[in-house]
């Protein structure tokens, strides 16, 4: 359960471009999470919930799209989505793949609310 | 007031991924082969390391991190072998992360070549941590049963190696030494695996002598 944790770390940043955007409230915050980003999106949820108490982002609407994992195998260039955690080509069976994505979790974009008409 | 939309695509690891990324290159340039080793609770990464230490303490200089909720207990063993060690206690946290490493780092002498870090006892939170390490050990021992690799993926598939631990048990317990094998190569095909015992040996020298190699490896460069 480290979810907390990357919700704190989560908080700063919103803090940081709340600041930078003179923004008075946070209104939405989109995260993509990875297949294999080792969280599981409903205790992230909760701690958002939790944690946003408080704070200019009380408000805030979180979503969270999931991100598949994908590879391309270095043998025969082949890009796959990884299904069962099998990593290897599906298509010449070589383990020499690399992952694309869906092994991070990004904070995407938020959802501002500012007193500057002109910044909308 | 206005609506505003902002596209941050900030890593949410990335504060830690800074830290580890400076730590392991300060730790690779001074010839030091960082080691994370990460399992549940009980699975033998603090006897591994007794094992470690009594045999590479009198050819190689070796040092401990070692990270717990609470106690000084796993320290306190490895300083019995003669190893230095120093205890993080996180107080309740799942996960070691690289600015606790960090803290540590300036009290590791010069002329360490082996640091061990051991995570947490955790299967699941330390994977997504990294710590500046150059090799990443996950253990499994033989009670703990032959399906976790495909239940704990992230553990597996960002290690390097894999130690099967208190193989002395295996006459006792259903394990599958070749299903955890063929189940965790899927997962990752670059992982090597050992199979050890800290009761009987077994499998120990073979370990070591890899993190010899590999530490020859890191050196090669700067040679």
């Amino acid at each position: 359960m480290h979810e907390l944790s990357i919700v704190a770390g989560l908080f700063e940043t919103l803090l940081e471009q709340a600041a930078t955007h003179g923004a008075r409230k946070v209104t939405a915050v989109t995260l993509r999470m990875g297949k294999l980003s080792g969280v599981v999106p409903e205790l992230l949820e909760s701690a958002f919930d939790m944690y946003k108490k408080g704070t200019i982002a009380e408000e805030a609407k979180l979503w969270v799209v999931d991100v598949p994992l994908r590879i391309r195998c270095r043998a025969c260039g082949k890009e796959a989505e990884i299904q069962s955690y099998v990593f290897l080509c599906d298509a010449c069976a070589s383990p020499d793949i690399e992952i694309l994505q869906g092994t991070d979790m990004i904070l995407e974009r938020i959802e501002l609310e500012t007193d500057d008409p002109a910044a909308g | 007031m206005a609506i505003k939309d902002v596209i941050v695509l900030a890593d949410l690891l990335g504060t830690n991924k800074k830290i580890a990324a400076d730590i392991r290159a300060e730790l690779e340039r001074r010839g030091i082969l960082a080691t994370n080793l990460l399992s549940s609770p009980g699975a033998g990464k603090t006897s591994l390391l007794e094992q470690i230490a009594v045999r590479l303490r009198d050819t190689a200089r070796m040092a401990v991190i070692e990270g717990d909720i609470e106690t000084e207990r796993d320290a306190e063993r490895i300083r019995a072998k003669g190893v230095p060690a120093w205890q993080i206690t996180t107080g309740g946290a799942c996960h070691l992360e690289a600015k606790m490493i960090a803290k540590v780092l300036p009290q590791v002498p010069p002329d360490v070549e082996f640091l061990f870090i051991e995570n947490v006892g955790n299967l699941v939170c330390p994977a997504s941590y990294e710590l500046g390490e150059s090799l990443r050990i996950v253990l499994l021992s033989t009670p703990e049963g032959d399906d976790k690799p495909k239940k704990y993926p992230k553990a597996f598939t960002t290690s390097d190696v894999l130690v099967l631990t208190k193989a002395d048990l295996l006459p006792h317990v259903p394990f599958d030494v070749e299903k955890v094998k063929a189940e965790a190569l899927e997962l990752n095909p670059r992982l090597r695996i050992f199979v050890i015992s800290a009761v009987t040996g077994q499998g120990v020298d073979e370990l070591i002598a890899f993190l010899v190699g590999r530490r020859r490896e890191l050196q090669a460069p700067h040679a």
